[in-house]
Order: structure tokens, then C-alpha cells, then sequence
């Protein structure tokens, strides 16, 4: 069955020639079709990380809290009281640039199935989404929101927090990252590893059809004019059938003889039995004639390479297939024994008893050689054009800010999203991270997704950083330790030296930051490839998931300001800095300067003190200092707590002080506020973690007023914010 | 008492309606599979929100179709509390147990939000704890709210003080404002004539719980408590 191949056929699986020599040095033949798109999909760089795989190597990904790292379907970590905590983030960036809703709903799907096969129930979803400018991308960012709403809603599965941005860069290529989190006891705690030589693979949940074919190799490539005729590569999603496949998935586990669950996502039936049997050293046969099949005349091709989605693998003791079956059927779910485990470490593929596939696991899973690019350091950040910053009033500046797409409010989004089903959303989105308690416990989980591309974009490294900062300070400002990470890094062409280089650069920011911090890498995706004609690469985008732990949730901080007279407070003081910021883009037109510099001490002291503020009860409100700057976290506290703020005009000499003052954006801050009577005590707390603590004026009134610099009413902020995305 | 709450496949309220009837003194809850016909001697049938069986044709077109709502008919028609809450509210529309039917929102968009509602009947068994236009705050999670029904269906409901829940300001104003799906006369819940059947598309066991945001919902859940408690030792 050997063929000789060319560019052509090559290219419609994603493989080079230098990799294709390798496969028929490997098997000692030439693979036949099926197996040639086999390899293709498992060694694109969706499930292989051939090019992304030695920088990944940087990020830690251990600690006392971990349970479960990268590797298996989504990564876990104790969070107390038995429990363990199960998350994982994942990109659908090309199936959304072509087809928004149904790319962002099987986007959910897909990360909702991750985190099922590990024996957990979702209880969390967040997302975090990049468009081209409103109003030209709408049909991306409704189709998009739409469909997160509508996969996760139906589910019943709350999506209690995201991030939205908006970018020239993202206008041909959208970024679609959804995070799910989920909970099981830590002794329920699964792992996909197909063992025992002899025992049935069951095939559960949807039909397979035609969709999907190749997505995870369309996913590997740029988008061209081409991309349209790809539209078949894009899954149709059906919550429904999900939602029957979550509950059946978690009765399963009070069943005896299930050896694992896998999901099937990118590759199909190719990964999911590819991969279970790898970690179990195993091999696998299994016969597409026995596959339920929605569509007629399926080529073996077809059947293994289709991604048709609510679809799950069980590996079952041979002799308790009954009570399996029985159980699917209850819930009116398919469940085909569609093969077995064996010891030999191969893969056979069978039609009706004929091999029409033979390929080693190992190969499949670990065979893709991994590619070292040329990296290009890109010229360093163009400089501030302070000629061109006119001076203006802060009030007016503030206004265009908090109306601006970036930074309004993001009610019209998150009201489309139901975020309190499960009784557990304690602190719902709109602020910092979201929390959703443990029910039958004290336990809150503090959930966020954050990153900034524009940080990267000017400097990948510092950016890589400061997302992992970001996002530590939005699970500290309720009050909870972060514990661990998942991330997503979404690129451009990594065969162009400058997008390798930002890679490496990013992922190094995010390994030495969550190095410094202590929080562990236990999951994550890698979206490369991110580019199209006529509208280029994106900003390095790497996009950080956060889970921290409130041992009582009833302590959790929010960002609103909660009574007038109460004194408002700044935590952290650094170097003042206008670079890379809102401000400069939003009123002066300028995507310019070094980000903020990311100082790993000042952070560990704002945090330690945030923490033992809130535990200690002292603090009233919290809110991360961000995007837009003090000014902008401001207001927000204003808006959110539905309270002015009345302060002393800023001290600021030297060139453009004030505005660098006012909406600078220097990292390690937070804003809180307290009764005063607390202030004897935050001070002595300041004082031991040798961190500033700044009092910058008094809650009251219906105005953000710095006396004599500024003065905007609330009403009129309000009317801004909540019609910027509108 | 005993609480049955009824799981179709799609049903998502279930565990949230469970883990609030868990915390009453004198309930039970019993879950009944949208299956099985026996309803296990329950004093009060919950029939939760969800999208049952996908909604794939119309909210709650297929439910009723199931052996579990032939025997809730059967003990509605006997007299026994029937408490349909958003996809539940939509199932007993479709079932013909309460008149009128649910359709997308005005907006078009899905809703998930709170939104005020004023009480007109605090004399059912599902509302005696509340007062008569006591305003209470519920949170809504639904694409297709929007209560729509006849003129004569509509001015019969009326005429007979069917209308439970109207969507309101915080001051119990009925105004068009506060209207959050485009329902006919701001309908949020109504009630059969008989007074033993209620459907509502708020959900009040997602604020049952002051650390969730209200505990109004609770008052509901007592309210069915004590009415059911009472029919039990008559």
C-alpha cells in the first residue's frame, strides 16, 4: 500500500518532507494514506508542541499543591479538605476566525470534556477574547459571545469571568481561549492511561461524522483565502448530548472495572486512543466498522481523522461492559465497543477484521521531531513622541478611557452568560477574579484569565511577566493565595525568526515570573500559526489562567467601595510610568515604550500584605491596580460600589507627571479601602512587609474629585462605561 | 415534607433546588427521573430550569411527552403543588397545565441578571410568607422568558387574579423598564385557577442564601414547606 507522495499530499497534512523521511525511517516503509493522515494530525503542532516543546520545558510546573501537571487532559491541584481542583484553558482561534459561534461553542465543549475525563464536574467556565476593532469585527465578537453563552448555558455550567480586548492585530484572526475548572474528591481523581492488555475501549457519546476532519492541522497552518473552503473543518457543538454524556460520565465513577475516561477533541479517535495507550505504555486495536457513524460511506480515513464532537473513550475492565452499557442507556447515550487494549505498543487499525493501519504509539504520541527555529530579536519598542502629547485634562482623558472598547464595562457581555447556576458564584464577574465557593464547604475558589498583548507586542518578555502578575493580583485582591497556573499562548508564524523569538521570550517571562511567585504551570495550549493575509501577525498573545484558594469565602474582597467616610488607599508606590500604557493609546494614538518593569519583590510584599489585610478583616474593598491606571481603577471602585471619592490634589513635578500619576500603569498596586479605624493596623502591616501604603482621599458624594485637578460626576462616567461596548 | 424534583435529561436547576431544600427544616428531597412514572409519594413536585432534552423544537415541547408529566397531571389535577421554575415554567405551558406560552426574549439575547418582582398573590400556598406587592429580588437566567398569550387568555388571567409575579422596579412599579424579556403585562409567574400550580421563569433557589446575593427565594421554599406540612396534618 506504499505510495510515493508529493508536496501536494504532503502540505493537506501539514507535514514536511524532512518529517516525512523521518516517518518511513521510522517504519522502515513508506506509510500508507490513513497512516500518513494519522501522523499528520498527531504531529501537527496542536497535539505534538514540536516547535513550542523545548521552550515549554522553562515553566515549572511542580509544588506542594500539585496533583496532576501537564500531560494528561487538563491539570489538577489540592485546594484543602480533600478536594482537588481540576483546570485547563484551550484556544479555538481558527474555527472562531471562520465560523464565530459554532468555533467558540465546540471551544467550550472541547475544554468542558478535558476536565469530565479527569472525574471532575465542571463548575467554572471563563474565557478570554481578542477581536479586531468594533464596530468592523461585530460579527466576530457576537457570533463569538453568542456561542460561549450558548455551549455553557445550556450545560448549566456558570462562565463566571474573561477578558476582552480589542486590536487592530486581532482582526483577521480572532483569539478564542476558554477555561473550564472543575472539582472531584482528590482521592476520585482520574487519569487517561489505557492499562491492562485485554480491556474493551468504548467508544460513548455522539456519532462520528464528516465534521471536523483535519481541524487540528488547519489549526497548524496560516489562514489564507483558502480558510473559506475549510469551513468543513469546523465542528458542529451540541450541549445537549453533553450534558447527558457529563452526568453519565460522573455516575460512571461509582461503577466498578473503569479503568480511565478520555476525551476526543483535536485528532479524533486518532489522539484520544493514541495518547491513552502512550501513558499507559500499551498499544491499541480498534475497528472503524464498529464506530456509530451519522453519515454513510465513511473511508477508515474519515472515521479516525474526524473531530465530530461529545464524544468520550472509556477504557473498561473486560466483564463490566453491562453495567456501562446500562448506564449510558439510561441516558440515552451510544456506547460501541469499538476495540481493546493490547501490550504490543502499536496501533492497529481495523475495517471489519482487514488492518488498514499499523503504526507504533510511541511514534504517534512522541515521534514528531522537535523543530528548532531561527530566532530574531525584533528591534526594541518605538519611544513615546512626547511632542506629540498636548496637555489635556485628566477628566476628559479619564471619560475617553472608561467609554473606550478596552476598558468599559462588561455587563453586556457577562449578563448573555449564565454565571449563577451551581448556587456557588459568591462573587460574580465585573470585578477582579471571580469566586465561586466550594457548597458543603468554607472553601472559595478565586478564578481569573488575563493578558496583555500590547505589554508583549512591545516587549515579549516583561509582557509574559506581567500577565502572570496580572492575573495573581486579580486572585489577591479578593483575598485568596494563588495556587497554581494554565496558560495559552497564542502566536503568530513561529517559522518567522521574530515570532519565534517572542515565544521564546514570552514564555520565558511567564516561567521566571511564576517561578518568583511560587505558582506552578499545571496545564495549558499552545495556538501558533495565528496569522492571515492582509492583516498579519498578532500581538504575542500568552493568555494566563489562575485558580486561588480563600479558606473562608465569607472574607472574600470585591472591588466596590462599600461605605462613605471609609478612607481609600493606595498599596504599593513604585516608579512612576506612562509606557505601553491605555492612556497613550487610547487619547494620543501611541502603542509605544517599554511595559512596566515587573519587580518581583514589591510584588511578594503587596501580596503578603494584601493577604493578611484581608485576613485579618481590615479591608473593606480591594481592586487590582490595571489597565488605564489609578485613575481608571478608580472610578471602577466608584462605579462598582456606586460611591464617589473625594481626594487631595496628586503631588506631581517634571514632565507629564500628572498624567503619569493619573494613569500610569506601574505594576504591584492595589486600591483599597478601609474604616479608619483600621488604619493604625494596616499601617503596622505596611511597615512589616516594607510596603508603601498610600491614603489617597475619602469615600463620599457622587463625583471623582482631586481637588483642583479634576471633577467628573459618576452619572457621567456611568453613561461612558456601560455604552462602550453597546 | 418531600420535595420531588423532577430530571429530564438537560435539567440543570436540579442540584441547586436540592441543595436549598437540603437547608429547610421538615423537607426532604427526592429526585425523580423524567423516566419513571412513580412520583414516590411527594408532597410538592419541582420541575426545574434547564434546557430539557436541548429545546431543540420549542422550550419544553418534548418534556411533557415523558411518563413523569402524565403523572404529574394526574396529581396536579388531584390537587397536589406543582411548582414549575424557568424551563419547568415553559414545560407546564406546554403540557397545557398553565395557559400561555414562552418565547424569546424581545432583546433576542439571553438574559442572566436580577430583576425585581412585585407579588400579587400571597395567598397561595407557594407565597403565604410574602405580603401582598411585597417587592422581592430574583435573579433570571433565560433566552425564552417572554410570557406571551392571547387577549382573552391574557384578560382571563387577570380577570381572575392569575398573575402572581409581575418584573417591576425596586419601589414595585410595573413599568415597562423593568421589563427585561418583552413578556405581556410584565408576566414573571402565574398561577392556575385552582391555585396549586405555579410557574415562574426567575429563579428563586439562586437566592436563597445571603451570600449569593438575597435569601428572597428562601421565603417561596417556606412558603411550600408550611403549605405542605399543613395539608399533610389536615
Amino acid at each position: 500500500m506504499s505510495l510515493a507522495v508529493d508536496e501536494q499530499q504532503l502540505r493537506e497534512v501539514a507535514l514536511t518532507q524532512a518529517e516525512y523521511d523521518e516517518i518511513v525511517d521510522s517504519l522502515g516503509r513508506e506509510p500508507n494514506l490513513l497512516e500518513l493522515g494519522m501522523l499528520g494530525v498527531l504531529w501537527s503542532e496542536h497535539c505534538s508542541y514540536k516547535t513550542s516543546r523545548p521552550l515549554l520545558r522553562r515553566l515549572p510546573t511542580t509544588g506542594p499543591q500539585v496533583l496532576q501537571g501537564p500531560g494528561e487532559n487538563a491539570g489538577a491541584v489540592d485546594v484543602g479538605e480533600g478536594w482537588a481542583v481540576v483546570f485547563k484553558v484551550e484556544s479555538h482561534n481558527h474555527p472562531s476566525a471562520i465560523e464565530p459561534y459554532q468555533g467558540a461553542a465546540t471551544g467550550v465543549g472541547g475544554i468542558l470534556r478535558d476536565v469530565i475525563a479527569m472525574g471532575a464536574r465542571p463548575v467554572a467556565l471563563l474565557d478570554s477574547l481578542r477581536f479586531g476593532p468594533l464596530p468592523a469585527s461585530r460579527r466576530h465578537f457576537e457570533g463569538v459571545v453568542a456561542g460561549v453563552g450558548g455551549y455553557g448555558n445550556c450545560m448549566g455550567i456558570p462562565t463566571v469571568g474573561g477578558e476582552i480586548y480589542f486590536e487592530d492585530c486581532y482582526a483577521g484572526n480572532p483569539l478564542v481561549n476558554a477555561m473550564c475548572v472543575g472539582l472531584v474528591r482528590a482521592d476520585r481523581l482520574m487519569r487517561a492511561r489505557a492499562e491492562g492488555t485485554g480491556n474493551t475501549l468504548l467508544l460513548v457519546g455522539a456519532q462520528t461524522g464528516r465534521d471536523g476532519i483535519h481541524g487540528a492541522s488547519f489549526a497548524s497552518l496560516e489562514l489564507d483565502a483558502s480558510a473559506e473552503e475549510r469551513r468543513p473543518a469546523v465542528q458542529v457543538g451540541n450541549p445537549f448530548l453533553e450534558k447527558c454524556l457529563l452526568e453519565a460520565c460522573m455516575e460512571l465513577q461509582d461503577l466498578e472495572g473503569v479503568v480511565a475516561v478520555q476525551d476526543l477533541g483535536a485528532a479524533g479517535l486518532s489522539s484520544s486512543v493514541a495518547e491513552c495507550a502512550a501513558r499507559a505504555g500499551a498499544g491499541a486495536r480498534i475497528d472503524v466498522a464498529k464506530v456509530p457513524r451519522r453519515e454513510r460511506g465513511m473511508t477508515p480515513y474519515e472515521v479516525m481523522l474526524s473531530e465530530s464532537q461529545e464524544r468520550m473513550l472509556v477504557v473498561i475492565e473486560r466483564g463490566h461492559e453491562p453495567a456501562v452499557r446500562e448506564l449510558f442507556a439510561k441516558w440515552d447515550l451510544e456506547a460501541a465497543d469499538i476495540g481493546e487494549v493490547t501490550d504490543d505498543g502499536l496501533l492497529v487499525v481495523l475495517e471489519d477484521g482487514v488492518a488498514v493501519a499499523r503504526l507504533p504509539v510511541a511514534l504517534l504520541t512522541d515521534g514528531a521531531p522537535v523543530r528548532i527555529l531561527p530566532s530574531e530579536r525584533q528591534a526594541g519598542p518605538p519611544r513615546i513622541d512626547l511632542a506629540a502629547i498636548l496637555p489635556g485634562e485628566p477628566g476628559d482623558a479619564l471619560l475617553a478611557l472608561m467609554g473606550s472598547a478596552n476598558l468599559g464595562s462588561r455587563r453586556p457581555v457577562f449578563r448573555r452568560y449564565d454565571h449563577m447556576v451551581g448556587d456557588a458564584t459568591v462573587l460574580p464577574p465585573g470585578g477582579d477574579a471571580a469566586v465561586v465557593r466550594i457548597n458543603g464547604s468554607s472553601l472559595g475558589l478565586a478564578l481569573t484569565i488575563d493578558g496583555n498583548g500590547r505589554y508583549c507586542e512591545l516587549d515579549p518578555y516583561v509582557g509574559g511577566q506581567l500577565a502572570v502578575a496580572e492575573a495573581a493580583r486579580n486572585v489577591v485582591a479578593t483575598g485568596a493565595r494563588p495556587l497554581a497556573v494554565t496558560d495559552c499562548l497564542n502566536f503568530g508564524n513561529p517559522e518567522r525568526p521574530h515570532v519565534y523569538w517572542q515565544l521564546g521570550e514570552a514564555v520565558a517571562g511567564v516561567a521566571d515570573a511564576c517561578q518568583g511567585l511560587g505558582i506552578p504551570v499545571v496545564s495549558g495550549n499552545v495556538s501558533l500559526y495565528n496569522e492571515s493575509e492582509g492583516f498579519g501577525s498578532i500581538y504575542p498573545t500568552p493568555v494566563i489562567g489562575m485558580v486561588g484558594v480563600l479558606a473562608d469565602y465569607r472574607k472574600r474582597l470585591q472591588a466596590g467601595l462599600r461605605a462613605a467616610g471609609d478612607f481609600v488607599l493606595v498599596v504599593g508606590d513604585g516608579p512612576r510610568d506612562l509606557a505601553a500604557s491605555e492612556y497613550l493609546k487610547v487619547v494620543h494614538g501611541q502603542v509605544a515604550g517599554r511595559p512596566p518593569h515587573f519587580d518581583l519583590a514589591r510584588e511578594l510584599a503587596a501580596r503578603d500584605f494584601m493577604l493578611d489585610a484581608a485576613g485579618a478583616g481590615l479591608l473593606h474593598s480591594a481592586h487590582d491596580v490595571a489597565e488605564g491606571g489609578l485613575l481608571v481603577a478608580l472610578a471602577e471602585c466608584c462605579l462598582l460600589g456606586g460611591l464617589g471619592v473625594r481626594c487631595p490634589g496628586l503631588r506631581a513635578d517634571g514632565e507629564l507627571a500628572m498624567e503619569t500619576a493619573f494613569f500610569g500603569e506601574s505594576q504591584a498596586r492595589y486600591l483599597v479601602s478601609a474604616g479608619s479605624r483600621a488604619m493604625p493596623e494596616l499601617q503596622t502591616l505596611a511597615r512589616r512587609h516594607r510596603v508603601e501604603l498610600v491614603l489617597l482621599g475619602l469615600v463620599g458624594g457622587d463625583r471623582v474629585e482631586f481637588e483642583g485637578q479634576l471633577k467628573v460626576g459618576l452619572a457621567e462616567l456611568r453613561e461612558a462605561w456601560e455604552n462602550a461596548l453597546l | 415534607m418531600k420535595f420531588g424534583i423532577v430530571v429530564f435529561p438537560g435539567t440543570w436547576s436540579d442540584r441547586d433546588c436540592g441543595l436549598v431544600v437540603e437547608q429547610l427544616e421538615g423537607a426532604e428531597v427526592e429526585y425523580l427521573w423524567h423516566k419513571d412514572a412513580d412520583l414516590r409519594g411527594v408532597d410538592c413536585v419541582i420541575l426545574p430550569g434547564g434546557f430539557s432534552y436541548g429545546d431543540y423544537l420549542r422550550t419544553g415541547a418534548i418534556a411533557r411527552f415523558s411518563p413523569v408529566m402524565e403523572s404529574v397531571g394526574e396529581f396536579a389535577a388531584r390537587g397536589g403543588l406543582v411548582w414549575g421554575i424557568c424551563n419547568g415554567f415553559q414545560i407546564l405551558c406546554e403540557s397545557g397545565l398553565l395557559p400561555g406560552a414562552l418565547i424569546r426574549n424581545a432583546g433576542m439575547e439571553f438574559r442572566c441578571e436580577w430583576v425585581h418582582l412585585v407579588c400579587e398573590r400571597a395567598d397561595l400556598p407557594f407565597t403565604h410568607y410574602l405580603q401582598e406587592h411585597q417587592v422581592i429580588r430574583v435573579p433570571i437566567s433565560h433566552g425564552e422568558g417572554n410570557f406571551f398569550a392571547d387577549p382573552a387568555t391574557l384578560s382571563r388571567l387577570e380577570q381572575r387574579g392569575q398573575v402572581v409575579f409581575r418584573y417591576s422596579d425596586e419601589r414595585g412599579y410595573v413599568l415597562l423598564d423593568a421589563n427585561p424579556n418583552g413578556s405581556a403585562h410584565n408576566i414573571a409567574g402565574i398561577v392556575n385557577e385552582r391555585g396549586n400550580v405555579l410557574g415562574m421563569m426567575p429563579h428563586p433557589e439562586r437566592c436563597a442564601d445571603p451570600q449569593l446575593g438575597g435569601s428572597d427565594g428562601l421565603l417561596l421554599f417556606q412558603s411550600a414547606v408550611a403549605a405542605a406540612v399543613e395539608a399533610l396534618a389536615s
